[in-house]
């Protein structure tokens, strides 16, 4: 099976979305009435989506797994949503926030899509501050900025430290209003254990309801996935507990096109582990690194308390390697280099995997009173969960599992191979390459969800004119029995071991074979361990109580056994992608200086894995990359 | 450190339920409360029992979904702090610590300590929003928002809507939440066009969902993970007067008013 065509219209790249939206098919008011969409997930992506095709006259069914679509993950993000508004006349455009984005991913992302990201990137904000988003704002009234890393321009907008929360909040607004409206029918406590093809076209769902569980079979036009990404794979990441690759791994093994799953963004600047009782990490957002400057003792093994470390002894390695971005260095870069201050023995902390994060310059030239109005709820989340008030003492940060660029293959309209089946936000691979610049994520989930994915999807509905399916037919009764199945399965292994303590071992496993450095050897070890675990976990897992109730047990085990599988297509990935690029550091291509050597000869393209049965190595297709508008070049932030 | 746990379980909801006592041994200072219950789950696991039930997704104080009244304080006895940003180096060696899910009839106990905030939802479908559609909007900048306006919506904004100031009032009010909402909108000139059919139909919806009056004890405040202040309260209550006196003159949309 090739991939299919991307669907990239032609013409020169500024008027290509232009060009399409007049080129795409409509569905007329009143038809619209006549055709249903099921959403997976509520978060940026899945809500506004929800929330804009009820409105335009589509019956929707939305599910997410937590008691209110509210509670999202995108609610956990902090620092702030991109916009090519140039509101500071830095000399920002779409052009450059194209550009940014293009490079900030290593070149290897779709360019066609990242221009439209970019286009629709103003609307955004627009979109929010008319629905009631609490931005903050200059003393003049009109809306502040800050900075991110990978830019030179002031171009991110944000709500304190709470951005994500804001933004979901005001289309979990939208949503609601539509749910009181009756033209979304909302169904929480739901996960979606497995995706019905019927024909080759995607036709429903079938779910689990969390406090009954029930099984049950959904029917509809399109199916779309916005349910995140899946840095839980490595146990300890700043995602929420609850996030997990079900969904779309599920798909996956339906057909879709899992794309550049080896590409996972560690973030430089999360609360570094305490100890093994650790359920997650905590993130410090990326904003803190406009104020806040980074180093480590210039000697290794200097126990000093930080103030006791004298000027001339510090090595702000950031400043000193990066010059022109200093410590707003994008992310892939900023974490290698605290990896590799900390393996010559210079981290400091308990277990010397930490740098300093430190605010007294810019304490001293703003006053406490200006740190506090900007990070005070970080600060205060520090304090809470170290101990220690980062007003006085310097913050203490290593870079830990935050999103996840890869994700199921979409085309330019967002469509998966499998026809009628969608992908969203942080669930799809397209937008942000091989690492994704800060406040990007919250830009491309609503960009999806408010002004992409409503014209795509009435396009495919108008064009192929689906004929809805019945959960009572025979493929919708063939899914809802393998879904039993493997409930049954997973509740007859009555071994000794925790479901938890296996999946902590699977995450160890993938941190040291394919975490942030990575070698052949090492994956090739990890391929190897992988399958004897996951043996181990179906024969010797304990997972207690029954399926027909709320059983928290179950729910974790069924995403952990997914987590074992989809394990291993992200390490043949990375083995296979054998340059490095972005996020993706491969420890045999560097240069010099320490930098990604990518290879664009042989890998300027997207890896797009096929399941081809249990047990079986996935089939690794291609779609070449191709660059009408910019030239590759090295990445060079010095 | 060693602890006693008094743990509320309860099978479903129709389930009486009940205290359960467990111990958690060699408790690290350095656990989250959470961290700590899962240390307590792996071995009750461990034994073949059922895991305590308990909701928890972010872990770090945002998402609303924890819900642990713990010693009869909801989110425990750290100020504007979740149960999942609780450290256990606020307890000490010895200690006996009652854990119970949030009490109210508009909160029905699912399992143990997993209770449906539902409601909270419902009343923010009956007019939680600006009623506009995806697109068509004005420039954001189109129109200047005041700084402290803008602060003080953002103030009210912060609510998680984890239900914690129902759990702490005597009257199981839900007046924090729903004032939070209205106060956000009613700061900003978005929120102007309906702004007394809002108020109006929150409050009634409030009341259908069967949460109590506030008489001004301000447990709420003193829980809210967020710190959100009564101030919003007092807002809602002048706007909420507002509409009605308004409804009765036939100035404003007359929409649920049941009553003074």
């Amino acid at each position: 099976m090739p991939v299919p065509a991307s669907q990239v219209p032609s013409g020169p790249l500024a008027s290509k979305w232009d060009k399409h939206r007049f080129e795409m098919k409509l569905v007329n008011p009143a038809n619209k009435r006549k055709f249903s969409v099921i959403v997976v997930g509520s978060g940026l992506a899945g809500s506004s989506a929800a929330a804009s095709l009820a409105e335009l006259g589509y019956h929707v069914d939305c599910f997410c797994y937590q008691d209110s679509p509210r509670r999202a993950h995108s609610i956990a993000a902090q620092g702030g949503i991109n916009a090519a508004k140039n509101y500071q006349n830095d000399g920002d455009s779409v052009y450059r926030l194209f550009y940014d984005t293009i490079k900030g991913g290593d070149f290897r992302a779709r360019e066609a899509n990242v221009h439209r990201l970019a286009e629709v990137s103003g609307g955004i904000i627009d979109q929010c501050v008319a629905q009631g988003v609490p931005f903050a704002r200059e003393y003049g009234g009109l809306l502040a900025n800050r900075s991110f890393g990978g830019a030179q321009v002031s171009r991110t907008f944000y709500a304190r430290g709470q951005t994500g929360q804001q933004l979901l909040l005001g289309a979990y607004s939208a949503l609601s209003r539509q749910i009181g409206l009756g033209t979304v029918r909302m169904h929480t406590r739901s996960e979606m254990l497995d995706l019905v093809v019927v024909n080759g076209v995607a036709k429903g769902i079938v779910t689990r309801d969390l406090v009954t569980g029930k099984i049950e079979s959904w029917s509809a036009d399109a199916v779309v996935l916005g349910t995140g990404g899946y840095s839980n794979l490595y146990f300890l990441s700043t995602n929420a507990v609850g996030c997990n690759v079900t969904a779309t791994y599920r798909a996956y093994k339906r057909g879709a096109l899992f794309a550049n799953p080896c590409y996972v963004q560690i973030h430089p600047t999360c609360i570094p582990v305490t100890g093994e009782h650790q359920s997650k990490l905590t993130l410090m957002s990326e904003s803190l690194r406009n104020d806040g400057r980074i180093w480590v003792p210039k000697h290794p093994g200097d126990k000093r308390s930080p103030d006791a470390i004298p000027e001339d002894e510090r090595d702000y390695y950031l400043e000193r390697m990066y010059p022109s971005y200093g410590n707003l260095a994008p992310r892939d870069i900023s974490s290698r280099a605290a990896k590799k201050v900390c393996d010559e023995g210079r981290g400091v902390g308990e277990f010397g995997r930490g740098v300093y994060l430190d605010f007294a310059d810019a304490t001293q030239l703003l006053g406490e009173q200006t740190i506090r109005d900007r990070y005070g709820n970080l600060f205060h989340m520090y304090e809470k969960i170290t101990g220690e008030n980062p007003y006085r003492v310097p913050m203490r940060i290593y870079p830990a599992v935050h999103y996840t660029m890869g994700g199921l293959w979409v085309d330019y309209n967002l469509m998966s191979n499998i026809p009628g089946l969608f992908v969203i936000g942080e669930a799809n691979f397209s937008d942000h390459g091989a690492n994704r610049l800060g406040a990007s994520a919250l830009m491309q989930g609503l960009a999806d969800g408010y002004f992409i994915l409503p014209y795509t999807i009435g396009h495919y509905l108008a064009s192929s004119k689906p004929q809805r399916a019945s959960v009572y037919d025979a493929e919708f009764k063939r899914v809802e029995g393998e879904v039993n199945e493997r409930i049954k399965r997973l509740l007859s292994t009555r071994g000794k071991r925790t479901v938890v303590s296996f999946h902590r071992e699977l995450g160890k496993m993938m941190w040291d074979g394919c975490g942030m450095g990575r070698n052949a050897a090492g994956l090739k070890k990890a391929l190897e361990s992988i399958g004897p675990l996951r043996e181990q976990f179906w024969k010797d897992a304990i997972i207690p109580g029954d399926d027909e109730e709320l059983n928290v047990a179950l729910e974790r085990a069924g995403r952990v056994a997914d987590f074992f599988e989809f394990a291993e297509v992200l390490c043949h990935d990375a083995l296979e992608r054998d340059e490095s690029c972005g996020s993706h550091f491969r420890e045999e291509h560097q240069l010099p200086d320490g930098e990604a050597k990518r290879d664009d000869e042989k890998f300027c393209h997207v890896a797009c894995w096929e399941f081809t049965g249990d047990g079986n190595k996935p089939t690794r297709h291609i779609e070449p990359l191709e660059f009408e508008s910019i030239q590759l070049a090295v990445r060079s932030y010095k | 450190m060693n602890l006693t746990l008094k743990i509320w379980r309860q099978k479903n909801r129709e389930d009486k339920g009940g205290f359960v006592s467990y111990k958690a041994n060699d408790v690290s200072t350095d656990m989250s409360f959470l961290e700590m219950l899962d240390i307590v789950n792996e071995g009750i696991i461990e034994r073949g029992e059922e895991p305590i039930a308990f909701d928890h997704d972010c872990r770090e104080g945002i998402c609303g979904m924890c819900s642990l009244v713990i010693n009869g304080v909801p989110h425990g006895p750290d100020r504007g702090t979740t149960v999942c940003q609780l450290h256990m180096r606020r307890f000490r060696d010895g200690d006996s610590i009652t854990i119970e899910p949030w009490r109210s009839r508009a909160f029905p106990v699912l399992r143990d300590l997993i209770v449906e905030r539902g409601a909270f939802d419902r009343i923010i479908q009956v007019g939680g929003y600006v009623s506009i559609n995806t697109g068509g909007a004005a420039d954001g900048n189109a129109l200047p928002i005041a700084k402290k306006e803008a602060d003080l919506a953002m103030d009210a904004a912060a609510c998680i809507g984890c239900g914690a100031c129902v759990a702490a009032c005597k009257n199981a009010s839900a007046m924090l939440f729903v004032a939070a909402k209205v106060s956000q909108f009613a700061h900003l000139p978005q929120g102007q066009p309906e702004r007394e059919l809002r108020v109006l139909k929150m409050v009634e919806q409030m009341d259908k969902e069967g949460f109590g009056s506030c008489t001004n004890t301000f447990e709420c405040e003193a829980v809210c993970p967020k710190e959100i202040s009564v101030r919003v309260i007092a807002e809602m209550n002048r706007d909420y007067r507002m509409a009605i006196w308004k409804a009765r003159c036939g100035s404003a949309p007359n929409v649920g008013v049941g009553g003074d």
